[in-house]
């Protein structure tokens, strides 16, 4: 049904407000691919079928929504309006859910998150440490909305934002964009009102406005998930930065690889100009504006907004120099607007509840609030928004409850591949994009790897590097030919194969590729290896001069052996090892042959009594132990 | 481009005060003024392509506290007041970097080995190449190939494994036999072999056209059509021989010359 004008606007949610209103209680089973993947589909399924026929199935409803956040734990299942959070919920605990929790109103101990801290179960999702510390802006409404189902979305404040812009002149649009300090959340952090106003000012009839949701970098999946549990927030915003700027067409581009988000918007574009929320005349203002979406062909390097615009325009997506600004020539060198889905998602916020309400939150350069993707060696792995200035300390420890099995902590890995490792020592930088730059890495696409001690740094390294050399596009000198050398730099490094000078050589091929790459793909590429060569140096001298890997993760490197005064023989590093090279009875002394052992190191991670040690390979070649 | 498109403007390049036109690309005003800035992708009647970053330089302007940016000038256009310097310290740092990384790709190009020594590099500083190739990827080959509206080759794979190659690596449908790929190529890396009657390159054959005149062999009938169709002449247009067809011009004036009352300078 279309919604003809503005005031109609306020009638059709009211009504989608009181269609929801008559749902006593609601089931909100996350169906995130995260949770999918654990088999939340079956889930759902289940609370479908034993809510059918009953007395209750009138008054509660199974809900599939976005993701949760919290993925460590899935599946997971939200009672409304209870908050009852169940974690890690199989099939067969659905009846009893139904019968206790639905019908009877009692919760179960079992299913409930039981804090490690202290022990206790905690009922209700609010209270949570994972959720009790965040702050949601661009992920607000997933969790909570059938991403398949717009009248949920309206219901819970979609197009507010919106219907309020089109009330304003761009003008006033641009300025509270201004206000709100809102900056790209893609990684660079560029001022997103000032993109906007040279767009504005670009002259030409026909502009652009672009979604970047190519997210490619490991352990990211914020837009993802913004896109798969909200993608009416991206359809919002970008139609308010059309209006702002003068556009009247917008373009989704994202990653094949994310089919649930493709289809979760494309069913949002098809819904939402049903409603006349998009197409032409919406929201009877006389504003033209139809998005379409575009799928990636599988390369990183076309999340770069360069590529990113030669690959919409049909060609192969490589960068090109940008001394002329896509506002003023981008796609088809027309003035462009392209922004990361997660500052589009901000946008509808930001106009429904004022530029200064989000200039609240954040730090005095970074406002507002920023989603991460919290992943690694994390006891709560999982995506999280949090007001910038929060420390990492508050970030890994109270939201993420710590490192995995308490081990000690490392480094924490932020940005992505164009990022860098922050130690230990700066575990209470508060985070934002003028700190982390400092720090030597970057906001990045929000990604952030939490690494323990069994992590080596110059491994870490080598596999950020490993990924962009299959990433790179070939273009350029510097990053094909610097990337493909900084990388057989790294094979040496890790194989036992350094040579004098090989950290020079990083350093001098490092500041050659930053000053000298076509686009930022091969000019930060050398963050990850000269943020772990600024905090970790030591480490890096060991593998070159000593030919040690002082994690013991470098298997050319490193040999493990059972300290027979610590074994007491139970067995574990024997079930660990995948090749068979440890011997020995329960209860008695185990031993590792080291003609049969990788150096892989799963006995010592299994190990309870820490009786299975690592030490240098060079060490035990010199016992004359084979 | 900005309002001052049109106008000229002045740059300093390396101290020396240098007139252009707005948004010419700062190669070309250097080169202009005498100016050597190396090139190994750059070719004038190409677009820029900004693929080497050989020719970087440092550009300042004067509100910038001696802030200074680092550009391609093959592709960087100029504008009045702008301070180029194109032999900083770390301008020719990058070069250097550049230049170790392609002597160690192409360690046996004499094109590459010169240009390196220039710069104080004899031996590369990273592995050499096991299997050194005499291609830069400068992609000069498949740029002229577009440009000519033929796009028979192109530059296929990512990262350290691109290379030009026709499509699937098979004899490339579209090629029709011009050897621009090979004519522009800076290191005579495509091979072909050409006589009177046949031309192979890129793994494809071509038939020869003679020009009747002097019985070279001068065009293959699929480039004779090629431009043909795009320059809407009939194929018969490229029957003579270029030289030939020079001399046939001369002839006509000549034989015009002869004729009361016509000029072949075009007077009355």
């Amino acid at each position: 049904m279309r919604i003809e004008s503005l005031a109609a606007f306020e009638g059709y949610v009211e009504d989608a407000r009181a269609k929801f209103a008559t749902r006593q209680s609601e089931v909100l089973v996350c169906c995130g691919t995260g949770c999918l993947a654990n088999g939340a589909a079956a889930v759902a399924e289940a609370f479908a079928a034993a809510l059918e026929g009953t007395p209750a199935q009138v008054k509660t409803f199974t809900k599939r929504t976005g993701c949760h956040g919290f993925c460590e734990r899935g599946p997971l299942v939200v009672l409304r309006p209870s908050g009852v959070l169940y974690t890690k919920v199989k099939p067969r605990d659905v009846a009893e859910i139904v019968e206790k929790t639905v019908h009877g109103g009692t919760a179960i101990p079992r299913l409930l998150y039981k804090d490690p801290a202290s022990g206790q179960r905690i009922q209700h999702y609010q209270e949570v440490p994972f959720y009790k510390h965040q702050t949601r802006v661009a992920m607000r409404r997933i969790g909570l909305i059938d991403p398949t189902d717009i009248d949920d979305a309206l219901a819970h404040g979609a197009y507010r934002g919106l219907a309020k812009a089109l009330t304003m002149t761009p003008e006033e649009v641009l300025a509270e964009v201004a206000t709100s300090g809102l900056r790209g959340r893609g990684g660079a952090g560029f001022p997103t009102a000032r993109k906007w106003r040279s767009c504005r000012n670009a002259k030409g009839e026909r502009k652009f406005i672009l979604c970047n949701g190519d997210e490619g970098d490991p352990g990211a999946f914020k837009d993802r998930s913004i896109m798969e549990g909200d993608p009416h927030s991206v359809l919002e915003g970008m139609i308010i930065g059309g209006w702002a700027v003068g556009a009247h067409e917008g373009i989704i581009y994202v990653r094949d690889e994310y089919p649930l988000a493709v289809v979760n918007l494309t069913l949002a574009i098809a819904q939402a100009r049903d409603r006349g929320l998009l197409g032409t005349n919406i929201l009877g203002s006389g504003f033209d504006f139809d998005i379409r979406i575009s799928r990636g062909g599988g390369a990183f390097v076309c999340g770069e907004s360069s590529a990113l615009m030669r690959s919409l325009e049909g060609k192969v997506g490589e960068p090109r120099a940008k001394y002329v600004h896509a506002t003023d020539r981008g796609l088809y060198d027309l003035p462009t607007v392209l922004n990361n889905v997660e500052t589009w998602a901000d946008v509808g916020a930001i106009l429904e509840h004022g530029g200064a309400w989000f200039a609240a939150m954040g730090t005095e350069k970074s406002k507002g609030t920023k989603a991460f993707s919290l992943v690694g060696k994390v006891k709560n792995t999982g995506l999280i928004e949090l007001p910038m200035g929060m420390t990492l300390r508050q970030i890994i420890y109270d939201i993420g409850g710590g490192v995995m099995g308490d081990r000690p902590f490392k480094a924490v890995q932020t940005g992505g591949p164009s990022g860098g490792c922050v130690p230990e020592a700066l575990l209470d930088l508060p985070v934002d994009y003028e700190k982390l730059t400092e720090a030597g890495s970057m906001m990045g696409s929000g990604g952030m790897i939490v690494m323990d001690d069994r992590t080596c740094m110059v491994d870490v390294a080598r596999y950020f590097l490993k990924f962009l050399t299959e990433e790179s596009c070939g273009k350029c000198v510097p990053c094909r030919e610097g990337l493909h050398q900084m990388l057989l730099i790294f094979d040496d490094l890790v194989a036992g194969r350094g040579r004098p000078g090989d950290i020079e050589r990083i350093e001098r091929l490092s500041r050659g590729m930053q000053l000298g790459s076509l686009c930022e793909l091969g000019k930060s590429a050398p963050n990850p290896v000269l943020s772990t060569l600024r905090y970790f140096r030591d480490e890096y001298v060991a593998h070159v001069e000593r030919r040690e890997c002082p994690a013991g993760i470098c298997r050319d490197l490193t040999t493990y052996e059972i300290s027979p005064e610590t074994c007491d023989g139970c067995h574990a590093c024997f079930k660990a090892c995948p090749v068979e090279a440890i011997t020995g009875k329960v209860k008695e002394l185990h031993v590792i042959h080291q003609d049969k052992c990788i150096s892989c190191g799963a006995c010592y991670d299994a190990c309870p009594t820490h009786a299975v040690r690592f030490l240098p390979k060079h060490e035990m070649a010199a016992r004359g132990v084979a | 481009m900005s309002t001052e498109a049109t106008g000229e403007v002045t740059v300093t390049i390396d101290g020396k005060a240098v007139k252009a036109r707005a948004g010419t690309f700062l190669l070309e005003v250097a080169r202009g003024a005498g100016i050597d800035i190396p090139t190994l992708c750059h070719h004038p009647a190409l677009e820029p392509y900004g693929g080497c970053r050989l020719c970087v330089v440092d550009v300042t302007e004067k509100g910038w506290d001696g802030w200074c940016k680092m550009v391609i000038a093959c592709q960087f256009p100029v504008k009045d007041g702008l301070i180029v310097f194109t032999q900083s310290e770390r301008v020719l740092e990058t070069r250097k970097v550049v230049l170790d990384l392609l002597l160690a790709r192409c360690p046996e190009t004499p094109l590459i080995q010169n240009l390196a020594a220039r710069y104080g590099i004899t031996e590369t500083s990273y592995q050499r190449n096991p299997d050194p190739t005499d291609c830069i990827l400068c992609a000069l080959c498949t740029r002229v190939c577009d440009h000519l509206g033929v796009s028979a080759i192109a530059t296929v794979n990512r990262g350290i494994g691109r290379e030009v190659a026709p499509p699937f690596g098979q004899a490339p449908p579209d090629c029709i036999g011009c050897l621009a790929c090979a004519e522009i190529c800076p290191t005579d890396f495509i091979p072909y072999s050409t006589s009177n009657s046949s031309r192979t390159i890129w793994g494809k054959t071509f038939q020869m056209l003679r020009c009747p005149a002097c019985g070279r062999a001068h065009i293959t009938v699929e480039q004779a059509r090629h431009f043909a169709g795009k320059g809407g002449v009939s194929e018969s247009y490229f029957t003579l021989c270029d030289a030939c067809k020079r001399a046939h011009m001369a002839a006509t004036f000549q034989r015009l010359q002869q004729v009361p009352g016509v000029s072949a300078l075009g007077g009355r």
